[in-house]
């Protein structure tokens, strides 16, 4: 049976994931991502790069390739760990129902 | 997206010799083309930055530009096929084992003229057949099946018709029941129908098409493809052996075509006395199982009877097949190295990206004796390696791959143009639309992730790099040390051979050097056995068995085989390669691990972020005191633009038991990788519950060095990732100094040992 995430106890993990969204992590944290980068629609999150390191646009890849991708038209990220930030907040609100009123752990507000 | 895009003719030009470029204006109607040498496309502002000086050149120019399209579709045709409407009557069978049954009008066999709708088309739509009679006047007579046929599984298939007495029947007859399945249906009765004259090729696997290109391509194995005059019932259609036709058949044959015979090659034999060869296009796969394959022989070669079906695919490309815009003759002084053709057609905006890198490389001259005075390095440039990942797409039809780079997965502009046109062909790590592995990667079309300013959603947290641009750090480095290097390509090895290599004192590899054919392993090792000093600058390299094809230039073959890592497998009897009937898969499985040419072999991957490399008490041997040299320290690339260290993405290290040589000196290993650095499944035989780099000991990079018994030498790094350390601090560190000191000790005279 494939893990379901419990906001009690992987609450724990959402500041892990906060202070790094790329990098090496903790089995639990790997567990939940593990987790929340599951759609069973066969629909797929990106991250469309439109300048080079410096901006990013969210997208959604269909099931069926001859459906075109659709971008979100914003926010626009300057940061790419703030698009990580953003859908990791996304997929655990679809997982749990609750929301993480938190912004991403930079070095500015760490 | 992407505004421009194109390819050349070749990837290695020799001075003296032409090389063409083929180019796909998106938007506007003119564009601005110039030279340029490669020395680092990576954008990454962490890094020193795009390298990609102008070379001057009568290329410099504006040219008019339009928009081309590729024919994708693989198909057999018959050229100049007479008219069917000669005979009162004709009947036509194949067995046929559907891939994409879900998809409407996919033509298994056509002789059809679609601007006037004359002549005939077999067609499966949602796996029901359907044949068509068309009289060229607007009158088309359609009849068809109920029954479905299934995906993958066998069914002979026939039709007749007779025109003068008006009749017909059609059958699909599946070669195995299935308990409650109706997949099998006949049908017989009167036919109203003209047939017009049709004088164009007779096809298979797709039909032509008003606009000229070739359409309604078959998803499927196709097997024994045979049409008669005359009335034949389904009977007799069903049992007819094209190799061996009964005499009543071969009486009244107008083709028989043996797909067992020549799989070499793209030539069909027709068994019939009218020797009428067909030709397949688009490369569609080829020694592949047909129905009758019993499982006791695995070669097409022991056995070609048994492998008598071509698998035809929809999005199959062998060459793109645009005319040539650019041709550029290469001056006979040309310097050997990277270079690219630069387009530009505009600003690059946030919704368009308006210029495109087409990246070639100025080889030696092609004559051993215009070769004096080379450089005694050669970088080998992997391209057989840049053929194999081209258009590489795993991020767009593959789900799950997030988790696996443990990030977003990354589109640039490159990527949505890739998305929207998959007519381009895939990659060797791709599969068709159908689900089947694709075993053949061209260069003679886009490569569109093969390129200057490509950052790869495969490579590595940072500057995201892998294969051709990741390549690029080297030659940035090259160029900021001054090192004299020439380039050879993978397919200058794998024609050249031996020959190629033997006045090189020192061959220095890409990161990722991973396909190899049998000429071009037989060379590299015949070198070494002769004296070369090998830099092994990446990992996973000497991997994979590919087959260069006999005629075609620019393609190669790999089989998936039994092991390794595989983002497909081949079928069960279908190992052998069909360009040369090599058994295809890893080295390792031949025989060849890579531990036999480089000292170390492929133990892990992973692809977010890389670590560093901690000093072995091997380093202290005075055997290798000129690598450290200026290097005390403990730790060794903890930096870099690619994960951020220089082990990382694809890892080797020592294995005795594979073939490392017993002087084998292990001058540091890696350390600290995490979960998502996995152990890879041909170094375990059962399922471990800690295959990721934070539980598994065994996973990680050796970085290593030999000498061999003839004065050569063999330095190995282990990881894709070391050459993206190479930029850091401004080309000035440990990882920089070590690959310093190693080259300049492998270019001297003086042998090893």
């Amino acid at each position: 049976m494939r893990y379901k995430i419990d906001p009690d106890s992987d609450r724990v993990f959402i500041e892990e994931f906060r202070r790094n969204p790329v990098g090496n992590h903790s089995p639990g944290l790997m567990r939940v991502l593990n987790t929340l980068r599951y759609d069973p629609s066969g629909r797929q999150i990106v991250l469309f790069c439109r300048k080079p390191f410096a901006e990013w646009q969210i997208g959604e890849m269909p099931a069926d390739r001859r459906e075109p991708l659709v971008f979100e038209d914003s926010p626009i990220f300057t940061n790419r760990d703030e698009a990580e930030w953003e859908i990791f907040r996304r997929r655990w609100r679809a997982a749990t129902g609750e929301d993480i009123n938190l912004p991403l752990k930079s070095p500015e507000n760490a | 997206m992407l505004k421009i895009v194109g390819y050349p003719d070749r990837y290695s030009v020799a001075p003296g010799e032409k090389i063409a470029f083929h180019i796909s204006l998106e938007e506007g109607e003119a564009y601005e083309a110039r030279l340029v040498r490669v020395l680092n496309g990576d954008s990454n502002p962490n890094g020193p930055g795009l390298d990609l000086p102008h070379l001057p050149s009568e290329v410099d120019g504006h040219y008019p530009g339009s928009v081309k399209r590729a024919d994708a579709g693989s198909f057999m045709l018959v050229e100049g096929f007479p008219p069917l409407a000669a005979y009162a009557a004709f009947s036509f069978r194949a067995v046929v084992w559907p891939t994409l049954t879900a998809r409407y009008s996919q033509v298994v066999a056509a002789h059809w003229d679609a601007e006037r709708g004359a002549g005939f088309k077999l067609t499966a739509s949602e796996g029901r057949l359907s044949l068509a009679i068309g009289d060229g006047m607007g009158s088309v007579v359609e009849e068809s099946l109920d029954a479905r046929m299934l995906d993958r599984k066998w069914y002979v298939i026939s039709f007749a018709v007779d025109l003068v007495v008006g009749r017909f029947h059609l059958s699909q007859q599946a070669l195995q029941a299935d308990a409650g399945v109706f997949d099998s249906g006949y049908r017989e009765g009167a036919l109203n129908a003209v047939l017009g004259v049709t004088t164009g090729s007779l096809t298979f696997a797709g039909a032509s098409m008003a606009d000229g290109t070739v359409g309604e391509h078959f998803n499927g194995k196709i097997d024994g493809p045979a049409l008669f005059e005359g009335f034949h019932d389904a009977v007799s259609l069903a049992a007819a052996d094209v190799a061996a036709l009964s005499p009543m058949l071969a009486a009244t044959a107008l083709g028989a075509w043996d797909f067992s015979d020549g799989i070499r090659t793209i030539r069909v034999t027709d068994r019939s006395p009218l020797r009428r060869t067909g030709v397949l296009v688009n490369l569609p796969a080829r020694g592949m199982r047909g129905p009758h394959w019993t499982g006791t022989h695995h070669s097409w070669q022991t056995a070609p009877a048994e492998y008598g079906a071509v698998h035809f695919h929809e999005d199959d490309l062998y060459d793109a097949g645009w005319p040539a815009d650019i041709t550029w003759s290469v001056p006979e002084d040309a310097r050997s190295g990277a270079y690219a053709l630069h387009l530009r057609c505009g600003e690059n905006t946030h919704d368009a990206m308006r210029e495109t890198y087409i990246p070639f490389f100025i080889r030696p001259p092609r004559a051993a004796t215009a070769r004096k005075n080379r450089p005694k390095l050669a970088f080998l440039a992997p391209t057989a390696s840049y053929m194999a990942y081209a258009n590489h797409g795993e991020h767009i039809t593959v789900r799950g791959v997030e988790r696996m780079m443990g990030r977003l997965l990354h589109f640039g502009h490159q990527d949505v143009y890739l998305y929207d046109h998959p007519e381009l062909g895939h990659s060797l790590y791709d599969k068709h639309a159908d689900g089947s592995g694709i075993c053949y990667s061209s260069r003679v079309r886009p490569n569109i992730n093969c390129a200057p300013r490509y950052h790869s959603w495969l490579g590595g947290d940072g500057s995201s790099l892998y294969q051709y641009n990741a390549d690029t750090h080297l030659f940035g480095w090259l160029a900021h040390h001054g090192v004299d290097y020439d380039v050879i390509t993978d397919e200058d090895l794998h024609h050249e051979g031996y020959e190629l290599l033997k006045d090189y004192r020192v061959v220095m590899t890409g990161s990722h050097p991973e396909y190899h054919s049998t000429q071009m392993w037989d060379a590299m090792k015949a070198w070494l056995d002769r004296g070369g000093r090998l830099m092994y600058m990446g990992g996973n390299g000497w991997y994979w068995r590919i087959a260069f094809h006999d005629d075609l230039p620019g393609v190669i073959e790999v089989r998936r085989a039994e092991d390794g890592i595989r983002s497909w497998e081949a079928d069960p009897g279908e190992y052998y390669h069909s360009f040369n009937g090599e058994y295809g898969g890893l080295w390792r499985r031949c025989g060849r691990p890579p531990n036999m040419m480089a000292g170390i072999g492929f133990v892990a991957q992973g692809f977010n972020v890389s670590s560093y490399y901690r000093r072995a008490p091997d380093a202290e041997n005075p055997r290798v005191s000129f690598i450290f040299d200026g290097v005390p320290d403990e730790i060794i690339g903890d930096f870099g633009l690619i994960g951020g260290g220089a082990a990382g993405i694809e890892l080797d290290c020592i294995n005795r038991l594979l073939g490392s040589p017993p002087n084998i000196l292990r001058l540091a290993s890696s350390e600290g990788h995490g979960a998502l650095m996995l152990l890879v499944n041909e170094e375990f035989t059962a399922t471990q519950p800690n295959l990721g780099g934070d539980q598994n000991e065994r996973v990680r990079a050796d970085l290593t060095f030999a000498e061999t018994p003839s004065g050569g030498a063999i330095f190995a790094t282990g990881s894709i990732a070391w050459i993206g350390s190479l930029p850091s601090h401004g080309y000035e560190n440990n990882v920089s100094r070590i690959t310093l000191n190693t080259l300049r000790r492998f270019l001297e005279e003086q042998p090893f040992g």
